[in-house]
């Protein structure tokens, strides 16, 4: 062990010997090891938002959701028609009735209206839902409680509003048992809803879902009060034109505590679930069946690829560095031949001379590793300057975002604390790897010649 | 009288491609354990040539070298390692000393080669702070070659040769890169280490150096020239 340090310090002071080119060439090292791990961390944050966002849609849950069929098909009216898309009540009562090991089944109607109160308004999204949507999309109260199934029964005019719903409606008053108004009624407020984080949009089929801006309404309510004859006008284009859904989502929740073991089950009644869409709904292509846990090995996959991809350019960077490394050592023997040939006449062998190149060559590219470990420490606050810059001087405020810039914006690079001793394992790799080159050639030296050498 | 080192019509040609140098071109000596032999003769005689040979650092063209009665030609480039670490000394003009390092890790040098590569221990580090002490900088263990004179260089070479307590030293021209002041001191350490038994082979080429040796031989153009005791 002591003999250890001790050939570490000898090689370190070697390596002193030119201190600025020492250190230059090790930034190679460093800035490939700090790569290494930046890429990884960004990699892993990327995904773990991605694996969130599909877990706060439900690893349990099957959704099915409307969808606008596409224009072709035949059944689209514009202008003035109405427009009579999606999932049925029918399909509510076929889904309740066949899936097996229903846990819980929630019907959802939505959409975006004006609300207000008083003065304060805003546009909000009116989820009409039963007392079960809580507990499926991870809701928790900061105040009140929930739609109950007494205002289920009775079509209450009762509403849970969201935690920025409830900052832009009532600004300075406690909201509970005050009362917003949608269209021309009001409706009292039982419950405010905490902060939760947005979940994933998935392809086209699903939206974004912000939550904190939404409100909810028992589903009877909304039907009866909101939904009338399940007919939306919305003003899309200039034109009015009118839609008509029943159900814009249906959530099945299926009961089976060892998801992660066994999702095979889950699959499985989705296959099944999606059969029995298709056979009403294949026509009209207006049904998507999405199922959270697939998106989420898609996201295990996505992840993969992001590490080999994100890996490979790090780890070109880290070679780049080895190569600094040989280039500065291959000048260093030769600078430092006359030093080999005094070590050879005083007895060192060949295999001490390549030992102690390929040691000094280790010990830069360690040492490189262990400052490239500690930069790839800070890669989360570094993450969160550079989001900093971009949202103060690259996004212009109040700017529309597209789905990269979110993602990105609300992304944290996860240091994978694996990825700290591959890169610095990689590191000392490396060294060896350049290394030995150089130390052979020290090695290979006649020791007469060296003495000779000037 | 036991003999240190026999050489046997000993031949050292360089091929240089477009002519073969001849540094030497036959040498035959035996040299006695306790001598203190003085090789001398103008520059390009030979003289370092064959004090590498003596020393194990080169092997001969032909001709055979016996060092202790072993056949030098037969010995592994790291058995020549070995009897370098252990049974000899170098002493070099230029001192040769390893830049980036201490006094005391100088005088170390030879003890990171010996044949099993023992650890260094805290007698190894007690017997390199004597030797220091012994050579008269054992005040200045911690300083680095450039902040000595060149007289002080030696005496840190002279302290490594000496670490692994060899039975022969070597010095080409010790003396060469001093005044003659500073030069006489680091003869007279050779003198008294050959009192002490040690056999001393020293290349020169000047007549005030070689007198202090015991004997004296005379190379020109890659043969012995002449031997003997030199007349002070
Ligand atoms: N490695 C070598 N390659 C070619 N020629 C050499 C080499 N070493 C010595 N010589 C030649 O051999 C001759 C003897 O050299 P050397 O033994 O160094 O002489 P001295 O030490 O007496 O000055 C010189 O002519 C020198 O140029
Ligand atoms: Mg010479």
């Amino acid at each position: 062990m002591y003999h250890l340090f001790r050939t570490i310090r000898l090689a370190v002071k070697s390596l002193l010997l030119h201190k600025l080119r020492s250190g230059l060439t090790m930034l190679g090292i460093v800035f490939g090891v700090f790569s290494v791990i930046a890429m990884l961390a960004i990699g892993e944050g990327a995904s773990k938002q991605a694996q969130e966002q599909v877990l706060l849609l439900g690893a349990n849950n099957i959704i099915v959701v409307s969808k606008k069929p596409p224009e072709d098909s035949g059944s689209s009216g514009s202008g003035g028609s109405v427009l009579r898309y999606g999932l049925t009540h029918e399909d509510f009562l076929i889904l309740d009735r066949t899936v097996p090991r229903l846990e819980g089944i929630v019907p959802v109607r939505e959409v975006v209206l004006n609300v207000r109160n008083r003065d304060h308004e805003m546009n909000s999204r009116i989820v009409g839902c039963t007392t079960e949507y809580q507990e499926m999309n991870h809701l928790e109260l900061s105040m009140g409680r929930f739609l109950s199934e007494q205002d289920l029964v009775n079509l209450t005019n009762v509403v849970v509003i969201a935690s920025e719903t409830a900052e832009s409606l009532f600004p300075l008053e406690n909201p509970l048992n005050k009362s917003v108004q949608i269209g021309n009624r009001a409706y009292r407020v039982i419950g405010v809803t905490k902060e939760r984080t947005a979940s994933a949009a998935i392809g086209g089929s699903l939206s974004g879902q912000d939550y904190n801006k939404d409100i909810y309404m028992p589903l009877d309510t909304f039907q009866s009060r909101i939904n009338t004859k399940n007919i939306i006008v919305k003003r899309g284009q200039g034109a009015f034109s009118a839609v008509s859904v029943v159900y814009d989502q249906i959530t099945l929740k299926i009961d089976h505590p060892k998801i992660v073991d066994e999702p095979e089950i889950i699959i499985a009644t989705a296959e099944m679930v999606r059969e029995t869409m298709d056979a009403k709904h294949a026509v009209a292509r207006d049904v998507d069946v999405i199922v959270p846990l697939e998106l989420l090995k898609q996201a295990e996959q996505l992840r993969n690829i992001f590490n080999v991809v994100l890996g490979s350019i790090a780890g070109i960077s880290l070679l780049v560095g080895g190569i600094g490394i040989m280039n500065i050592m291959l000048a260093t023997v030769t600078e430092r031949t006359r030093e080999i040939g005094v070590r050879r006449a005083l007895g060192a062998r060949r295999i001490d001379i390549t030992q102690q190149f390929l040691i000094e060559t280790i010990v830069l590219s360690g040492i490189g590793g262990l400052v490239g470990m500690g930069l790839g420490l800070t890669t989360p606050a570094a993450f969160e300057a550079i989001k900093y810059v971009v949202t103060n001087y690259i996004l212009e405020s109040g700017g529309a975002t597209s789905e990269m810039t979110n993602m990105f914006l609300t992304m944290t690079p996860q240091i994978a604390i694996w990825s700290l001793p591959v890169a610095f394992g990689f590191s000392v790799l490396t060294g060896l790897v350049f290394g030995v080159y150089p130390a052979r050639s020290a090695a290979r030296l006649d020791p007469i010649e060296a003495l000779r050498h000037e | 009288m036991e003999l240190t080192a026999k050489l046997v019509n000993l031949q050292k040609h360089y091929d240089l491609g477009t002519v073969v140098v001849k540094a030497l071109r036959g040498v035959s000596l035996d040299i006695p354990s306790g001598d203190f032999l003085a090789i001398m003769g103008s520059s390009g005689s030979g003289k370092s040539t064959m004090l590498n040979l003596l020393g194990g650092l080169d092997r001969p063209t032909s001709g055979e070298y016996y060092l202790r009665g072993q056949n030098v030609a037969l010995l592994s480039d790291d058995e020549l390692s070995a009897i370098r670490n252990g049974l000899i000394g170098f002493i070099f003009q230029s001192f040769n000393l390893v830049a980036q390092y201490s006094v005391l890790e100088n005088i170390a040098v030879p003890l990171l080669y010996r044949p099993g590569y023992p650890p260094v221990s805290s007698e190894d580090e007690d017997r390199c702070n004597e030797m220091a002490k012994m050579v008269g900088l054992g005040d200045r263990t911690d300083h680095r070659p450039y902040q000595l004179s060149g007289g002080q260089q030696q005496r840190v070479a002279i302290a490594r040769a000496l670490i692994n307590d060899p039975a022969i030293i070597m010095a080409d021209e010790p003396t060469g890169n001093l005044d003659s002041k500073t030069g006489e001191e680091i003869l007279g350490m050779l003198t008294m280490l050959n009192q002490e038994g040690r056999t001393i082979i020293m290349v020169t080429h000047e007549d005030e150096v070689a007198e202090k040796a015991k004997n004296q031989i005379f190379m020109r153009d890659g043969l012995i020239a002449g031997t003997g005791i030199f007349k002070g």
